[in-house]
């Protein structure tokens, strides 16, 4: 017993009259090293004490306003900067809407950080290997006495002299409290394997949560009977038809609507020869001309036709369609190199129709003659 | 009758009782081992839980074409389910922070248990909004975090402001009732013998001692989160309105949404925490701490609340006329008159009516008569949720997508199954926690405050 350190000195009373008196009492004697356990807070123990207001409001204050200034910051960032679009016709930056998300916010951040901030910085808490734990005396503040201790570390301390002014108070039993050797001695080592274990175990689980939570959980489709249609997709086997094809061909011998055969399939010059225009040259084709090469054909030719497209540096550069070769071209040959396809480039008979590649073709010949103005072209 | 003496205030708790025979009372279910009568409710609790299970089962296995929803009709039970638990969840919060800015020392009673109550109705509430997305795996998205699609939420949805709402009531409620735990959990770690709970009640509690250095800065953060908690309560059910008031469907567009909701919300809660605890006064023997008194005054704000409510069914009538809204005035007349009439008129009866007797002392303070008044009470209050979703719906601006709206077995399993989620929580709660706060029920108790008196 004689061998342990002293904590303090303890004393118990009955009434909660009595330990504001003996409080004030204590504080009065100028001990700042002592405490007042109660079952419940006890009303005017705070001025019997002498203590100073409680600084928790600041924490709330500071937490709630940056939990408001966040929220307004976020929500303005991600509606008017990073991802704006239009809803119901509001403004990207709508402040009305925010303020229920804000409010919300700003509650969440200071209830949670006045709360953290107490048990954790105001309180030291966790704190189990206090020496009060396990004493009689915390036993019977806890439940129905009203205790008060003075430190041992407090400058004044003196044993006897405690007891005695506890005993002039009237104190119903007198305790001296010492420190747990073992635990004293115990020293909690940051690199101790247990801790160790611990901190992999935790990182491990709340690592493999968040992975499993935002990369599988999210994408998982457990019943999935949407996507399960009673319907012949492409490539799949058909039980109906007898060659097992899914994909039919046309029934021998009939045409599609509009279908007509190209002839010149592979022969580019004989195309050029015989093949003539048959759209003539107004504000209409031109315009329609205009469109499609914009679509189509600027992603390599450019908009002008000169080859300066943005996939330039890309791909291999394609010619500009302003050299000596492609004016001297008649349009039918330019109707073969669209239909057919040369080099890298290939047929755009799918996305063009007959009438708008020759539409493009005149379009293609106002560029060339927008580079090659005449005198004439001036008046 | 003798003249009584109004100087002196009156006690909460009867009898002054020792301050050691409350923890023992208190912390009694605790220390004793579940009696029959407790495995009875609880497999009574369990089997309706399991109605839940199987219905959610279908639900997802089948897809949300079970449920009854139709057409015009595309918020029906889950979303009346969901309106009718947050409202209940509202009277905890209610008497844990805004009775306590008050200072109504009669809320130490029963605040513990309505906080405890509050976190189980958000969390069988907020299952609701889950399974009515009909694919609950992704709700994820709900929240705003940078994923790999670079796409954010809608702000300016009053559905995303309740995600806020809700999950913020719901986070803050548990610190509430986490914070006014920690010393009653402390009492129970100095009381307890057995080791295993003596290590979790250590864990739990923190290492509290009780010392008033620490109560200072704990009464300042339960006035704080008091503080906050109040203009949370009210912006919670408020912003649950939003989702219809900000809508155009007639019967929901209107401004007296939020507080009408609030007030309802408060009605409801109320007369569900009044029902629990009437029987949990009885089984544990808390009769001089959660007494008549106390009950007495739950009457009273159930009446009040109970009016507002009734003063809210009377202005939306008048508003619909006095606007000459054709839409509206249609809306409402259908209400009461329309295929919906007979759940206006249960509401009616139930909310508007039932209330009143309230009015008479003898009525507020017979035990059998109030029980069954607040049951009423709460069916209404599911009505009135039916009522203002599937009535607005099911007639709308276009008369040629009218439909009726009925619910399916798979609805009712799901309604019926989350009372079974939410009283086998409170099942538990009441064998694994105090359910009375002993700190502050000691701190009320005649003669635990100082006299004042010249030492």
């Amino acid at each position: 017993m004689s061998d342990k350190i002293l904590y303090g000195c303890a004393a118990v009373f009955n009434t909660p009259d009595e330990i504001t008196h003996a409080a004030e009492k204590v504080a009065n004697a100028g001990y700042k090293k002592f405490d007042v356990h109660t079952p419940y807070p006890v009303h005017g123990m705070d001025d019997a004490m002498k203590l100073a207001p409680s600084k928790l409001g600041y924490v709330a204050l500071v937490f709630g306003l940056s939990g408001t200034l966040g929220a307004l910051f976020t929500l303005w960032w991600i509606s008017a900067v990073d991802y704006p679009i239009v809803i119901g016709g509001k403004p990207f930056f709508s402040f009305p809407a925010y303020i229920p998300v804000m409010f919300e916010l700003t509650v969440l951040s200071a209830a949670i950080a006045t709360v953290l901030a107490m048990l954790f910085i105001f309180f030291k808490l966790p704190n189990n290997s206090h020496p009060l734990h396990g004493t009689e005396y915390m036993k019977k503040v806890s439940s129905d006495k009203y205790g008060i201790s003075i430190q041992a570390d407090d400058p004044q301390f003196d044993k006897e002299k405690i007891k005695e002014l506890f005993e002039t108070l009237n104190a119903a039993k007198i305790y001296l409290i010492h420190w747990d050797n073992d635990e004293l001695n115990h020293k909690h080592k940051i690199l101790e394997p247990k801790f160790l274990a611990f901190l992999f175990v935790v990182a491990l689980i709340s690592s493999g949560t968040a992975y499993f939570t935002l990369n599988k959980l999210m994408f998982m489709v457990p019943f999935n009977w949407m996507m399960d249609q009673p319907k012949q997709s492409a490539q799949q086997k058909s039980l109906i038809f007898d060659d097992g094809f899914g994909m039919r061909n046309p029934v021998p011998g009939t045409v599609a609507r509009g279908y007509l055969p190209y002839q010149f399939k592979g022969q580019p010059d004989l195309a050029g020869e015989k093949l003539v225009n048959p759209v003539p040259i107004s504000n209409e084709s031109l315009k329609l001309g205009g469109q499609k090469f914009d679509i189509y054909c600027s992603p390599c030719h450019g908009y002008h036709g000169d080859g300066a497209s943005r996939l330039r540096g890309q791909f291999p550069n394609p010619p500009s369609l302003h050299s000596d070769k492609v004016r001297k071209w008649s349009d039918g040959r330019i109707f073969a190199v669209i239909t057919d396809g040369q080099n890298i480039m290939p047929s755009y008979s799918t996305q063009l129709s007959v009438e708008e590649r020759w539409a493009v073709i005149n379009y293609v010949r106002a560029l060339q003659r927008a580079l090659n103005a005449k005198e004439s072209d001036l008046q | 009758m003798t003249a009584a003496d109004f100087t002196k205030e009156l006690s909460v708790i009867e009898g002054k009782p020792a301050l050691r025979e409350l923890d023992e009372l208190i912390s009694k279910p605790l220390e004793t081992k579940p009696n029959k009568k407790f495995y009875i409710a609880l497999s009574i609790t369990l089997s309706l839980f399991s109605l839940l299970v199987i219905g959610l089962g279908l639900t997802f296995y089948y897809g949300i074409g079970m449920w009854g929803n139709n057409n015009p009709v595309g918020w029906a039970f889950d979303i009346v389910n969901f309106v009718f638990w947050v409202g209940i969840g509202h009277a905890g919060t209610l008497i844990s922070a805004i009775l306590f800015l008050f200072r109504q020392k009669w809320r130490t009673g029963i605040a513990r248990f309505a906080e405890g109550m509050t976190i189980f109705a958000v969390m069988t509430a907020g299952m609701f909004p889950l399974i009515h997305v009909g694919r609950p795996w992704l709700a994820g998205y709900l929240f705003p975090y940078p994923n790999q699609h670079s796409l954010w939420v809608n702000f300016t949805s009053p559905l995303l402001w309740d995600v806020f709402a809700v999950s913020t009531y719901l986070t803050v409620s548990l610190i509430f009732w986490y914070v006014g735990l920690i010393p009653d959990l402390a009492i129970l770690r100095e009381k307890t013998t057995h080791k295993i709970k003596k290590v979790i009640y250590s864990v739990f509690s923190l290492g509290w001692r009780f010392s008033n250095r620490h109560w200072q800065h704990y009464e300042m953060v339960y006035l704080i989160l008091a503080g906050f908690a109040t203009p949370l309560v009210l912006s919670v059910h408020t912003i649950v309105s939003f989702d219809f008031a900000v809508s155009i469907i007639p019967g929901w567009h209107t401004t007296i949404f939020p507080p009408y909701f609030v007030a309802g919300a408060v009605f409801s809660g109320f007369a569900m925490v009044q029902n629990v605890l009437i029987i949990v006064r009885k089984i544990f023997n808390y009769e001089h701490i959660i007494t008549l008194d106390t009950l007495e005054k739950m009457n009273k704000i159930m009446l009040l609340t109970g009016s507002l409510v009734g003063y809210a069914y009377a202005m939306e009538f008048f508003i619909a006329w006095y606007s000459g809204v054709e839409a509206e005035r249609f809306t409402f007349l259908n209400r009461a008159l329309g295929p919906y009439a007979w759940a206006y008129w249960i509401m009616i009866t139930c909310n508007v009516v039932s209330p009143q007797f309230f009015w008479v002392r003898k009525i507020r303070r017979s035990i059998p008569v109030m029980f069954v008044i607040a049951i009423f009470v709460n069916i209404g209050m599911w009505f009135e949720r039916f009522v203002i979703i599937v009535t607005s719906l099911s007639r709308d601006f276009l008369p040629s997508s009218w439909a009726y709206y009925k619910p399916t077995y798979v609805d009712a399993m799901i309604l019926i199954g989350s009372f079974g989620f939410f009283f086998t929580w409170i099942l538990l709660f009441t064998k694994a926690l105090p359910v009375v706060s002993m700190a502050e029920v000691k701190a009320v108790v005649d003669g635990a405050q100082p006299s004042h008196k010249e030492h």
